[in-house]
Protein backbone atom coordinates (compact mmCIF):
# COMPACT_ATOMS: atom_id res chain seq x y z
CA UNK A 1 0.00 0.00 0.00
CA UNK A 2 3.14 2.37 0.55
CA UNK A 3 3.43 2.32 -3.25
CA UNK A 4 0.42 3.02 -4.30
CA UNK A 5 0.96 6.17 -2.06
CA UNK A 6 4.30 6.98 -3.68
CA UNK A 7 2.34 6.85 -6.93
CA UNK A 8 -0.81 9.12 -5.98
CA UNK A 9 1.17 12.29 -7.24
CA UNK A 10 1.88 10.97 -10.85
CA UNK A 11 -2.10 9.94 -11.07
CA UNK A 12 -2.79 13.38 -9.99
CA UNK A 13 -0.73 14.91 -12.40
CA UNK A 14 -2.27 13.26 -15.10
CA UNK A 15 -5.59 13.86 -13.95
CA UNK A 16 -4.98 18.01 -13.75
CA UNK A 17 -3.45 17.60 -17.14
CA UNK A 18 -6.12 15.93 -18.96
CA UNK A 19 -8.95 18.14 -16.98
CA UNK A 20 -7.37 21.02 -17.83
CA UNK A 21 -7.18 20.47 -21.59
CA UNK A 22 -10.30 18.19 -21.79
CA UNK A 23 -12.23 21.71 -20.42
CA UNK A 24 -10.42 23.72 -22.78
CA UNK A 25 -10.67 21.44 -25.97
CA UNK A 26 -13.70 18.79 -25.84
CA UNK A 27 -16.73 20.97 -25.68
CA UNK A 28 -16.13 22.80 -29.56
CA UNK A 29 -15.24 19.62 -31.11
CA UNK A 30 -18.29 17.95 -29.59
CA UNK A 31 -20.15 21.18 -30.40
CA UNK A 32 -18.84 21.20 -34.11
CA UNK A 33 -17.99 17.89 -35.04
CA UNK A 34 -21.13 15.99 -33.17
CA UNK A 35 -23.79 18.94 -33.08
CA UNK A 36 -23.44 22.02 -35.52
CA UNK A 37 -21.97 20.06 -38.63
CA UNK A 38 -24.55 17.08 -38.57
CA UNK A 39 -27.93 19.49 -38.07
CA UNK A 40 -26.48 21.63 -41.52
CA UNK A 41 -25.89 24.85 -39.74
CA UNK A 42 -21.99 24.35 -41.30
CA UNK A 43 -20.61 22.09 -43.61
CA UNK A 44 -18.16 19.52 -43.05
CA UNK A 45 -14.73 20.13 -44.56
CA UNK A 46 -13.31 17.39 -47.13
CA UNK A 47 -11.39 14.65 -46.33
CA UNK A 48 -8.38 15.50 -47.79
CA UNK A 49 -8.33 19.04 -45.97
CA UNK A 50 -8.65 17.26 -42.66
CA UNK A 51 -6.53 13.99 -43.29
CA UNK A 52 -4.02 17.18 -44.17
CA UNK A 53 -4.78 19.38 -41.32
CA UNK A 54 -4.30 16.31 -38.77
CA UNK A 55 -1.10 15.31 -40.19
CA UNK A 56 0.40 18.69 -38.91
CA UNK A 57 3.03 17.01 -36.45
CA UNK A 58 1.16 19.65 -33.87
CA UNK A 59 -1.89 18.54 -34.95
CA UNK A 60 -0.89 14.76 -34.15
CA UNK A 61 0.59 15.66 -30.68
CA UNK A 62 -2.98 17.45 -30.06
CA UNK A 63 -4.89 14.63 -30.84
CA UNK A 64 -2.93 12.53 -28.90
CA UNK A 65 -2.78 14.22 -25.82
CA UNK A 66 -6.03 14.89 -25.93
CA UNK A 67 -7.35 11.15 -26.17
CA UNK A 68 -4.61 9.82 -23.48
CA UNK A 69 -4.90 12.67 -20.96
CA UNK A 70 -8.98 12.49 -21.16
CA UNK A 71 -8.41 9.27 -20.80
CA UNK A 72 -6.35 9.17 -17.74
CA UNK A 73 -8.48 12.46 -16.55
CA UNK A 74 -11.26 10.00 -16.92
CA UNK A 75 -9.41 6.96 -14.65
CA UNK A 76 -7.91 9.21 -11.79
CA UNK A 77 -11.35 10.70 -11.20
CA UNK A 78 -13.76 7.48 -11.75
CA UNK A 79 -11.83 5.27 -9.32
CA UNK A 80 -12.94 7.80 -6.45
CA UNK A 81 -16.38 8.26 -7.87
CA UNK A 82 -16.40 4.20 -7.69
CA UNK A 83 -15.33 4.44 -3.55
CA UNK A 84 -17.06 7.58 -2.74
CA UNK A 85 -20.64 6.57 -4.62
CA UNK A 86 -20.92 3.18 -4.65
CA UNK A 87 -18.67 2.28 -1.00
CA UNK A 88 -16.32 -0.09 -3.22
CA UNK A 89 -13.11 0.29 -0.82
CA UNK A 90 -12.75 -3.25 -1.13
CA UNK A 91 -12.26 -3.45 -4.30
CA UNK A 92 -10.05 -1.15 -4.64
CA UNK A 93 -7.14 -3.16 -6.45
CA UNK A 94 -9.74 -4.56 -8.93
CA UNK A 95 -10.91 -0.86 -9.73
CA UNK A 96 -6.90 0.78 -10.23
CA UNK A 97 -5.92 -1.91 -12.86
CA UNK A 98 -9.53 -1.40 -14.49
CA UNK A 99 -9.11 2.13 -14.27
CA UNK A 100 -5.45 3.13 -14.76
CA UNK A 101 -5.54 0.02 -17.12
CA UNK A 102 -7.78 1.06 -19.59
CA UNK A 103 -6.57 4.23 -19.88
CA UNK A 104 -3.61 2.97 -20.91
CA UNK A 105 -4.87 0.70 -23.33
CA UNK A 106 -6.58 3.59 -24.66
CA UNK A 107 -3.39 5.70 -25.13
CA UNK A 108 -1.72 3.24 -27.20
CA UNK A 109 -4.79 2.30 -29.45
CA UNK A 110 -4.70 6.35 -29.47
CA UNK A 111 -1.12 6.52 -30.57
CA UNK A 112 -1.01 3.97 -33.04
CA UNK A 113 -4.17 5.49 -34.93
CA UNK A 114 -2.21 8.94 -34.56
CA UNK A 115 1.00 8.18 -35.71
CA UNK A 116 -1.13 6.30 -39.13
CA UNK A 117 -3.06 9.14 -40.51
CA UNK B 1 -20.59 -2.87 36.16
CA UNK B 2 -17.03 -4.94 35.71
CA UNK B 3 -18.93 -7.10 36.95
CA UNK B 4 -21.51 -7.42 34.17
CA UNK B 5 -18.65 -7.55 31.68
CA UNK B 6 -16.57 -10.61 33.51
CA UNK B 7 -19.73 -12.72 32.91
CA UNK B 8 -19.91 -11.62 29.15
CA UNK B 9 -16.85 -12.82 28.24
CA UNK B 10 -16.42 -15.69 29.73
CA UNK B 11 -19.80 -17.47 28.72
CA UNK B 12 -19.14 -15.69 24.90
CA UNK B 13 -15.65 -14.67 24.71
CA UNK B 14 -16.33 -13.25 21.32
CA UNK B 15 -18.45 -10.63 22.77
CA UNK B 16 -17.69 -7.15 22.89
CA UNK B 17 -18.38 -4.23 24.88
CA UNK B 18 -20.35 -1.10 23.29
CA UNK B 19 -18.02 1.21 21.76
CA UNK B 20 -20.23 3.70 20.30
CA UNK B 21 -16.69 5.33 18.32
CA UNK B 22 -16.55 2.47 16.42
CA UNK B 23 -20.45 2.58 14.97
CA UNK B 24 -19.65 3.25 11.42
CA UNK B 25 -23.42 2.45 9.79
CA UNK B 26 -23.88 1.45 6.25
CA UNK B 27 -24.79 4.68 3.52
CA UNK B 28 -27.26 4.17 0.62
CA UNK B 29 -25.37 4.94 -2.37
CA UNK B 30 -28.16 7.19 -3.23
CA UNK B 31 -26.60 9.36 -0.14
CA UNK B 32 -26.15 12.47 -2.12
CA UNK B 33 -29.78 12.64 -3.84
CA UNK B 34 -31.46 14.77 -1.21
CA UNK B 35 -28.97 17.74 -0.81
CA UNK B 36 -28.10 20.19 -3.74
CA UNK B 37 -24.31 20.79 -3.53
CA UNK B 38 -24.11 16.67 -3.32
CA UNK B 39 -26.15 16.32 -6.41
CA UNK B 40 -23.51 18.77 -7.82
CA UNK B 41 -21.03 16.37 -6.28
CA UNK B 42 -21.73 13.95 -7.66
CA UNK B 43 -22.80 15.02 -11.27
CA UNK B 44 -19.15 16.86 -11.22
CA UNK B 45 -17.51 13.82 -10.43
CA UNK B 46 -19.74 11.56 -13.42
CA UNK B 47 -18.77 14.09 -16.22
CA UNK B 48 -15.29 12.16 -16.41
CA UNK B 49 -17.49 9.29 -18.21
CA UNK B 50 -18.38 11.67 -20.80
CA UNK B 51 -15.27 13.07 -20.99
CA UNK B 52 -13.99 9.37 -21.29
CA UNK B 53 -16.91 9.07 -23.78
CA UNK B 54 -15.68 11.89 -26.26
CA UNK B 55 -11.85 10.26 -25.86
CA UNK B 56 -13.21 6.88 -27.22
CA UNK B 57 -15.53 9.15 -30.33
CA UNK B 58 -11.95 10.99 -30.89
CA UNK B 59 -10.41 7.90 -31.40
CA UNK B 60 -12.88 6.36 -33.87
CA UNK B 61 -12.73 9.85 -35.67
CA UNK B 62 -8.87 9.44 -36.10
CA UNK B 63 -8.80 5.73 -37.52
CA UNK B 64 -11.53 7.04 -39.91
CA UNK B 65 -9.27 9.43 -40.65
CA UNK B 66 -6.11 7.01 -41.12
CA UNK B 67 -8.27 4.29 -43.11
CA UNK B 68 -9.07 6.78 -45.73
CA UNK B 69 -11.93 8.53 -47.43
CA UNK B 70 -14.88 6.18 -47.22
CA UNK B 71 -14.28 5.21 -43.96
CA UNK B 72 -14.43 8.73 -42.68
CA UNK B 73 -17.67 9.37 -45.00
CA UNK B 74 -18.58 6.29 -43.04
CA UNK B 75 -18.15 8.11 -39.61
CA UNK B 76 -19.89 11.47 -40.62
CA UNK B 77 -22.95 9.46 -42.09
CA UNK B 78 -23.50 7.77 -38.69
CA UNK B 79 -22.90 11.51 -36.80
CA UNK B 80 -26.16 12.71 -38.95
CA UNK B 81 -27.78 10.07 -37.34
CA UNK B 82 -30.60 10.86 -34.62
CA UNK B 83 -28.86 8.71 -31.94
CA UNK B 84 -25.16 10.64 -32.65
CA UNK B 85 -26.52 13.84 -32.19
CA UNK B 86 -28.77 12.92 -29.13
CA UNK B 87 -25.73 11.22 -27.86
CA UNK B 88 -23.70 14.22 -28.43
CA UNK B 89 -25.92 17.08 -27.17
CA UNK B 90 -26.10 14.75 -23.50
CA UNK B 91 -21.65 14.28 -23.57
CA UNK B 92 -21.40 18.11 -24.50
CA UNK B 93 -23.78 18.83 -21.46
CA UNK B 94 -21.49 16.96 -18.91
CA UNK B 95 -18.61 18.46 -20.73
CA UNK B 96 -19.51 21.89 -20.53
CA UNK B 97 -20.49 21.41 -16.75
CA UNK B 98 -16.86 19.67 -16.19
CA UNK B 99 -15.15 22.83 -18.13
CA UNK B 100 -16.91 25.36 -15.91
CA UNK B 101 -16.81 23.22 -12.53
CA UNK B 102 -13.03 23.41 -13.64
CA UNK B 103 -12.49 26.97 -13.89
CA UNK B 104 -13.68 28.19 -11.38
CA UNK B 105 -12.08 25.90 -8.94
CA UNK B 106 -8.71 26.32 -10.84
CA UNK B 107 -7.68 29.26 -8.81
CA UNK B 108 -7.97 26.67 -5.47
CA UNK B 109 -5.44 24.42 -7.42
CA UNK B 110 -2.75 26.95 -8.19
CA UNK B 111 -2.17 29.83 -7.04
CA UNK B 112 -0.45 32.69 -8.63
CA UNK B 113 1.20 35.80 -7.47
CA UNK B 114 3.10 39.26 -8.46
CA UNK B 115 5.91 39.76 -6.46
CA UNK B 116 4.35 39.14 -3.48
CA UNK B 117 0.80 40.32 -4.57
CA UNK B 118 -1.26 37.11 -5.09
CA UNK B 119 -3.89 37.32 -8.08
CA UNK B 120 -7.41 37.20 -7.20
CA UNK B 121 -9.18 34.10 -8.08
CA UNK B 122 -11.54 35.97 -9.48
CA UNK B 123 -8.91 37.13 -12.12
CA UNK B 124 -7.81 33.65 -12.64
CA UNK B 125 -11.26 32.02 -13.32
CA UNK B 126 -11.83 34.91 -15.79
CA UNK B 127 -8.84 34.45 -17.83
CA UNK B 128 -9.55 30.55 -17.97
CA UNK B 129 -13.05 31.47 -19.27
CA UNK B 130 -11.45 33.86 -21.86
CA UNK B 131 -8.99 31.10 -22.83
CA UNK B 132 -12.06 28.91 -23.71
CA UNK B 133 -13.65 31.38 -25.69
CA UNK B 134 -10.46 32.03 -27.51
CA UNK B 135 -9.04 28.22 -27.90
CA UNK B 136 -12.75 27.15 -29.26
CA UNK B 137 -12.82 29.82 -32.12
CA UNK B 138 -9.10 29.12 -32.97
CA UNK B 139 -10.32 25.11 -33.45
CA UNK B 140 -13.51 25.76 -35.23
CA UNK B 141 -11.54 28.16 -37.49
CA UNK B 142 -8.75 25.37 -37.93
CA UNK B 143 -11.42 22.84 -39.12
CA UNK B 144 -13.56 24.88 -41.12
CA UNK B 145 -11.32 26.68 -42.99
CA UNK B 146 -10.25 23.14 -44.66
Amino acid sequence: MANKKNNDPFWWTLFGAGGTISAFFIPIHVALIGIAIPLGWFAMPDYEGLVELARHPLSRIYLFALISLSLFHWAHRFRFTLYDGLQLKHLEQYIVVFCYGSAIVGTVIGLIFVLSI
Amino acid sequence: MAKTDDINTSTNPRYQRYRPERYSPRMSIFWWVHKKPFVKFIVRELTSLFVAAYAVLLIFQVRALSQGAEAWEALVAWFSTPFSIGLHVIIFLFVVFHAITWFNLAPTAMVLRIGKKRIPGGVIITINFLMWIALSLAIATLILAR
